[in-house]
């Protein structure tokens, strides 16, 4: 069996991973993306014998890379952690609510739009105050909340004029009124292994945006929605965030395909990586190599 | 695979001894206990550090 783990850089998260790997006895080659040519005719050529591989665990910083290469491994029929049309869906904000949405697990409202005008219309649909987020991005830069008209039209304006034109899709969603925190299930095998909050004085309750973080019980509600979540992105592993509304209860907001654990496995006395290098284990002991397949 | 071993660089920025209990792969990011910088193993033989880049758009999780 052996396991390939892609990487742009080895932040704490990768390097607690090897060391999971390790720990368990299981041989992991770490391949840096960026000095990787691919040959889409030829699988085996280049220094990297990809067809040796029975599974690879994607863990590059950078999306592009990661969709990049786990287009090129899929292509090579490399069973890829996370598959390539999880990353894809998890990646975008808008296909992640629509993922959501078709599977009927509860998220926070939303509208898109095009043009700063229907921007407009969108937010007001809704209803001050309101979160403007882009579609593709993370650890909560360029979420504004946008309490009025005033400001509204200033950032669709500021958006549409000085952003990329990925920035002109307004991903517009209802402001949540959660009690200081959010919640972040980590989902391994479609199986909640550990949960935390996230609490923050500040509106968005990211840890990259120095939110503190406390271990909290998985409780059956919240496994529920976590499994049904995760499930309707066919995620092998992935940490889902939720809100906790007022009015409508839990409600999934965001799925993150390469999720970072560096702070939770502490207050949640839960081997994160430990858990995620078994089930990267399991799933390539299960799947043949492209070269046996060929054989 | 990574092996134990205790080795010591300098910060680029600061100039201060930099260490890693066993030797780090290309790419791997550690920071200096002195003056904080981020930085980033860009060679492994022998080990030169750089400082680390700054987060890019498609960064994330």
């Amino acid at each position: 069996m052996r396991i390939a783990m892609t990487y742009t850089r080895i932040r704490t998260e990768e390097r607690m991973l090897l060391d999971a790997f390790e720990q368990l006895g299981i041989d992991v080659t770490p391949i840096d993306l960026r000095l990787v040519v691919f040959n889409p005719h030829d699988l085996d050529d280049g220094e990297t014998r990809w067809g040796q591989y029975n599974a690879v665990i994607d863990r590059s910083l950078s999306l592009t890379n990661t969709l990049t290469a786990v287009q090129m491994l899929e292509h090579y029929e490399i069973r890829c952690i996370n598959p390539f049309r999880t990353i894809e869906i998890c990646s975008d904000k808008l296909s992640t609510a629509l993922a959501l949405i078709r599977a009927s697990v509860p998220t926070p409202p939303v509208r898109v739009a095009t043009t700063s005008q229907s921007g407009l219309r969108g937010i007001e649909e809704i209803g001050y105050p309101v979160v403007l987020k882009p579609t593709i991005g993370s650890w909560g830069r360029l979420v504004a909340r946008i309490n009025d008209r005033d400001a509204a039209e200033a950032i669709l304006e500021h958006r549409e004029l000085l952003g990329s034109v990925q920035q002109s899709v307004f991903y517009i969603q209802e402001h949540i009124d959660k009690p200081g925190r959010d919640i972040r299930v980590f989902m391994v095998g479609q199986r909640p292994i550990a949960a935390i909050t996230r609490s923050s004085e500040h509106w968005v309750t990211n840890t990259a945006r120095g939110a503190r973080t406390q271990g909290l019980a998985i409780s059956d509600e919240l496994a529920d929605i976590s499994c049904r979540a995760a499930a309707a992105v066919n995620a092998d592993i992935v940490a889902v965030d939720l809100l906790e509304c007022p009015r409508r209860g839990l409600l999934v907001n965001e799925l993150n395909h390469s999720m970072e654990f560096r702070n939770s496995t502490d207050c949640t006395g839960v081997n994160i990586p430990e858990h995620v290098a078994r089930h990267v284990a399991q799933i390539a002991e299960d799947t043949q190599t492209p070269t046996e397949i060929t054989a | 695979m990574s092996q134990t071993a205790t080795v010591k660089v300098n910060c680029p920025e600061c100039d201060a001894a930099v260490g890693f209990e066993r030797s780090p792969l290309n790419g791997e990011i550690t920071h200096c206990s002195d003056c904080n910088s981020e930085l980033e193993v860009v060679c492994t033989h022998p080990i030169t550090l750089e400082l680390a880049p700054e987060v890019e758009e498609d960064w994330g999780e």
